[in-house]
């Protein structure tokens, strides 16, 4: 079974981290990614860039309307993901708990099944 | 069928022989199995511009254990000494069996190896895998491609199954007869698992994978070939015959799913059928009732129907009865439930599905929600049918059930505003519901393979054991029908 441990940024609570509790979690996923390329369950994982570098783009009558900023006003954007392939539920939930955001007082990771992904070479 | 496929079916039927030898020879199934991935690559690539040689099994044995002794050279002496005193004590005449056919050990050499690699210390998914390449003679690539992860995943998870066969102390030998019946259990689940695997993929866009059908149907019949009085290795044979016979049935032109009760008949493999159903009707005359017989009784009884309406339904009833005394579990209620709605009328199936739900192995599960909503439409309840069919097509994974559930869900709608419009309530619900039971959707659920029951560490969410887990995707769906739709 897939799943996507999505890791959902706060701005404000990692600006309120200290230097070094930033540092921990920076590095805390090199082990993360160590277990899970070694157990086979690591899919592929991406860190996306601060939602202020986002762009939306509509297209209304057949003309694209570009707009800055993120697609929703929210507390909390996608900052990331970890896309994996486990034996059960009960385990993707066992991998999100080793992430290291995790750990972060106001921050947590969502587990949802995955539908379907394709690759390049499908 | 071209030469290429037809010298990839040759390796791969002489795969797990070839591993049988060595590992009698040498031990060591880490070793031994990468040694023979390894000449069976050297063969897929000499012998189409070679020609294949005149006795393949004894060259493929002769180049894996070359191939064995080179690595263990490179490793450590102690090694050394053990591997090439073997070597040297190992007589020609070993390495050059009768030309072509199989020595009289390959069968069973064939059984101890399934034994090894669904070892109980290892999870599903990683059993799955690792039978499918060291007996089914795939490559980690193709074993990857089938589960649609990248070779990086799958490569890690075969390497580490391997360790931990070594570190469970496991060996390459016959086990005793006392232990046997508990490890041909798992076979027969890993097998099953290949199957469904491939019946009804898990996920994704697809409803079903062939090569990993094909290749669970050829394994058992393996299994069968070595153990050909076990009554449920013959039922699950028979199961997987009768169920795949309907598979060009399964799906229409734009890959939608199609309910039993709406496939083309015509299309249905009947030398399968036949097979099957030999099978079954034998085994079940000379052996103990098992839950793979049962189950590929009531698939029996499905596709001898000349027409869906012609359904013996009592009969599956009476079936699934038993099957729910001697193998409980929440898909075996669930399908129950519908062969009573379809005999006693939808509100008694209706009232069985009250029990599940309670049960945390299948209340969120979608299966669930769609064959409550099936009855439901059955009863005449459309708008509670309509938010289960939804309920379900949320949960499921699978895109073709997806499309199917919300069709359906979309149906009754129509059917209320026309009827709103006309001021009939009733309107064309009679004529259909034959087709609703059923559907074939065959899955059940996206969930099984791995999340199956005898995971690692004391994962036994879907108690299911073993058996829900068959359930989920036999044929369970089929009676489930349509609402299984069902992953």
């Amino acid at each position: 079974m897939k799943f996507m441990l999505i890791m959902h940024g706060n701005p404000q609570i990692w600006d309120a981290l200290t230097e070094e509790e930033r540092d921990e979690v920076m590095s805390g996923h090199g082990p993360f990614m160590e277990t899970v390329k070694k157990s086979g369950e690591m899919i592929s994982t991406t860190a996306l860039a601060d939602p202020s570098q986002s762009a939306v783009v509509r297209v209304r009558g057949g003309v694209p309307a570009v707009t800055d900023g993120p697609y929703l006003e929210a507390k909390e954007y996608l900052g990331g993901y970890y896309l994996v392939e486990c034996d059960s539920r009960e385990r993707a939930l066992e991998l999100a708990a080793l992430i290291p955001d995790a750990g972060v007082e106001g921050l947590g990771i969502e587990v949802r099944p995955v539908l379907y992904t394709g690759t390049a070479d499908d | 069928m071209s030469t290429t496929e037809h010298l990839g079916d040759l390796l791969r039927e002489l795969a797990p022989q070839v591993l049988g030898v060595l590992l009698r020879r040498y031990g060591g199934f880490e070793e031994c199995e990468d040694a023979v991935q390894e000449a069976l690559l050297a063969a897929a690539t000499q012998w189409p511009a070679e020609g294949v040689p005149e006795n393949p099994r004894a060259w493929l044995v002769t180049v894996a254990s070359r191939r064995l002794v080179d690595q263990i050279r490179s490793e450590q002496a102690r090694r050394r000494r053990e591997v090439t005193a073997a070597v040297r004590g190992a007589p020609d005449a070993v390495l050059a069996p009768a030309p072509g056919g199989a020595g009289p050990g390959d069968q069973d050499d064939t059984l101890a190896l399934l034994f090894l690699c669904c070892h109980p210390a290892l999870t599903p998914a990683s059993q799955v895998a690792l039978t499918l390449r060291a007996v089914g003679g795939l490559t980690t690539a193709e074993v990857a491609r089938a589960f649609l992860v990248p070779e990086a995943t799958m490569a890690p998870r075969i390497s580490r199954a391997k360790q931990r066969i070594r570190t469970a102390g496991a060996s390459f030998a016959m086990p005793p007869p006392q232990e046997r019946a508990e490890l041909l259990d798992a076979v027969l689940h890993v097998l099953y698992l290949i199957f469904n695997e491939g019946y009804t993929a898990s996920s994704g866009p697809d409803l079903h994978r062939g090569d990993l059908t094909a290749e669970a149907i050829r394994l058992t019949r393996m299994v069968h070939r070595s153990l050909p009085d076990d009554g449920e290795v013959a039922g699950l044979l028979a199961l997987m015959l009768l169920t795949d016979a309907r598979r060009a049935a399964r799906t229409g032109p734009d890959g939608a799913l199609v309910p039993l009760a709406e496939q083309d008949r015509d299309r249905w493999d009947a030398s399968m059928i036949e097979e099957g159903a030999a099978l079954v009707t034998d085994a079940m005359s000379a052996s103990p009732l098992g839950p793979y017989q049962l189950q590929a009784a009531i698939a029996a009884l499905h596709v001898q129907a000349p027409r869906a309406e012609d359904t013996d339904w009592e009969q599956i009833r009476i079936l699934y009865g038993i099957l729910a005394r001697i193998a409980p579990n929440p898909m075996v209620t669930l399908n129950h439930a519908v062969a009573v709605a379809m005999t006693r009328g939808p509100r008694a199936g209706l009232e069985l599905l009250q029990s599940l739900d309670d049960d945390p192995r299948i209340a969120r599960h979608h299966r669930l929600h769609a064959v409550r909503a099936h009855l439901q439409e059955l009863a005449g309840e459309y708008a509670a049918a309509r938010e289960n069919y939804r309920l379900a097509a949320r949960r499921t994974t699978s895109l073709p059930e997806q499309r199917y559930l919300r069709d359906r869900a979309g149906r009754l709608e129509r059917q209320r505003l026309r009827s709103k419009d006309e001021g009939r309530k009733d309107e064309g619900r009679k004529d259909r519901s034959a087709t609703v039971v059923d559907e074939g959707a065959g899955s059940g659920s996206g969930e099984h393979h791995g999340d199956g029951p005898r995971g690692d560490a004391g994962v036994d969410r879907l108690p299911a054991d073993d058996r829900a887990v068959v359930q989920r995707r036999g044929d369970g769906p089929d009676d489930v029908g349509g609402v299984g739709a069902g992953g």
